[in-house]
């Protein structure tokens, strides 16, 4: 196999206003995320021969990178849009870089936006998200999206003694970071009892335990490692990724309790030379709090069972041994849906070039990533770096 | 407004006759002896296509569950609960568990089939508490 370790690098990245962006609709926010990422990598758009998307919730289109590519005016001779729900961003982010070194493309732009907020009703929102149950077995049920991540909750709780507070400190982190980015949708900070005083949504999840309605988009560039020291911020380079898939409906899953974040970032520390200890920081999928508590498990940043008491005493925070979701997060930066991971990735990046300002990481060189797509279904890993070797 | 409908077709029909007869049928692999769920055209253990159904027990265990607080349409009246069922065949499905307080559940504890109606035409296998573990 072909290690992809050192080979890509991320030159351009750029977040579209993010919250609620009533005034564009999910595909100019996609346009507009695309022309800022171009001029962050200071290039012209006649200089992007591949393009990668995902369809929008609230503004679908049949051919969404080709619509997207004839918007735009740019004719690539690499195009598709992918889907793989919440994990798609990073699934993408592995083909693209497989894309590279076979020589499809030679600047690819990944981009993403939706507008769940402004573009769909709360109900047209909630069904639409939903409809990830399977449509005979499952979605007849009335599961809403938080219901099918608090049977996991549950599960957790059952077999390992995880507490309500747990998942609640999750989302008292995430908070606290966002306080430090302009740009988040939510920046009061709150405490754990306001986590579990919120209104219960589906038990054991409180409304603060999930993450936010919104609309934003994002956008990158990736070029070949050779290509990207001619860009004008420093490369940030792909260094690990790895994938697995074990199920789509909730009620197929071998385990509730063990994701297949354990085989995706077994194949990223294996392609990086890095484990766990070697991150700086770890951006971590939490459409519900739950969701980390099973990464930090998963990805091997404490044992099984373990995740509750490793979030208490170890720190997820700003002030933390291992900050996750320097952004604020899908708790509290934004979430649009499918492209909810794209602010991970444009976080990331700045955090490397360490020009991320008041919410900084120190000596951050490498830091992980992770996204799940469906019901902790689809799993991407990837490690990035500041250095190729 | 109505609750989401199963579409009836193709294998799966059998599985909705039997919901209509107030049988729980589960798909069986004859020459495995595996019993699965959701039915399939062939059978994920062994991957032989000779499959034909078997009446399920009905009884199983509660592998999770939650207290549905917002509905998901107006079809639904909140609180409900979505619970996975362990069935003792062995195959897990998604359900609802009725008739009970929401405070009663618990992860492990014992239930029974019992049949709702959906539709006119259709009703579909939900759960309710039973003595047994």
């Amino acid at each position: 196999m072909i290690s992809l370790r050192g080979k890509v690098a991320l030159v351009g990245a750029a977040d579209s206003r993010v919250g609620i962006v009533p005034d564009l609709d999910a595909n100019e926010l996609c346009a507009d995320a695309i022309l800022l990422s171009l001029a962050d990598a200071g290039i012209d758009k006649d200089q992007v021969d591949g393009l990668i998307t995902c369809n929008s919730m609230s503004k679908p289109m049949l051919y969404h990178a080709e619509a997207m590519a004839e918007y735009l005016q740019i004719f690539p001779r690499y195009c598709f849009a992918a889907g793989a729900g919440g994990g798609t961003t990073f699934s993408i982010l592995h083909h693209a870089a497989s894309a590279i070194v076979t020589g499809m493309a030679d600047i690819i732009v990944i981009a993403m936006a939706d507008c769940l907020s402004s573009g769909l009703s709360r109900e047209q929102s909630l069904l639409v998200q939903s409809s990830t149950g399977h449509p005979q077995f499952e979605q007849p049920y009335g599961p809403t999206v938080p219901a099918y991540y608090a049977l996991i909750a549950h599960a957790h709780m059952a077999k390992f003694g995880t507490l309500p507070e747990h998942f609640a400190e999750i989302a008292v982190a995430c908070r606290a970071h966002a306080i430090q980015n302009k740009t988040a949708q939510m920046r009061d900070p709150i405490t754990v009892e306001d986590v579990l005083n919120s209104r219960m949504i589906a038990d054991p999840l409180h409304l603060l335990d999930c993450s936010l309605v919104s609309d934003g988009g994002a956008a990158i560039v990736m070029t070949s490692a050779e290509r990207a020291v001619d860009f004008p911020h420093p490369p940030i380079y792909l260094l690990g990724v790895g994938e697995g898939h074990s199920h789509e409906h909730i009620s197929q899953a071998k385990s509730l309790t063990t994701s297949a974040a354990r085989e995706s970032s077994k194949q990223a520390y294996a392609m990086a030379g890095l484990g766990p200890k070697d991150m700086q920081f770890a951006q971590l999928y939490d459409c519900f709090t739950p969701t980390v508590l099973l990464e930090l498990e998963d990805l091997g940043f404490c044992k099984k069972g373990e995740g509750g008491p490793f979030i208490s005493s170890v720190g997820i925070g700003p002030d933390g041994s291992l900050p996750v979701n320097t952004h604020g997060g899908l708790l509290s930066h934004c979430h649009p849906g499918n492209p909810g991971s794209m602010f991970a990735l444009t976080e990331s990046i700045w955090q490397l070039r360490h020009s991320a300002g008041k919410r900084q990481v120190s000596n951050a060189n490498v830091g992980l990533l992770h996204a799940q797509g469906g019901i902790m279904s689809s799993h991407t890993t990837l490690i990035l770096g500041r250095d190729a070797s | 407004m109505n609750r989401i409908q199963p579409q009836v077709s193709g294998l799966s029909s059998e599985f909705f006759d039997g919901c209509n007869e107030g049988v729980l049928r589960l798909q069986h692999c004859k020459s495995c002896k595996a019993i699965q769920f959701y039915p399939r055209v062939f059978c994920k253990v062994c991957s032989g296509r000779n499959l034909d159904w078997v009446n399920a027990s009905g009884k199983g265990n509660v592998a999770s569950f939650t207290v549905v607080r917002k509905a998901l349409t107006e079809g639904y009246k909140a609180p409900y609960i979505v619970a996975l069922i362990d069935l003792k065949e062995g195959p897990r499905m998604m359900s609802n568990i009725v008739n009970c307080e929401p405070e009663l559940v618990t992860v492990g504890v014992g239930v029974r089939v019992v049949f709702s109606a959906w539709s006119d035409t259709l009703s579909l296998p939900v759960f309710e508490l039973s003595n047994e573990k």
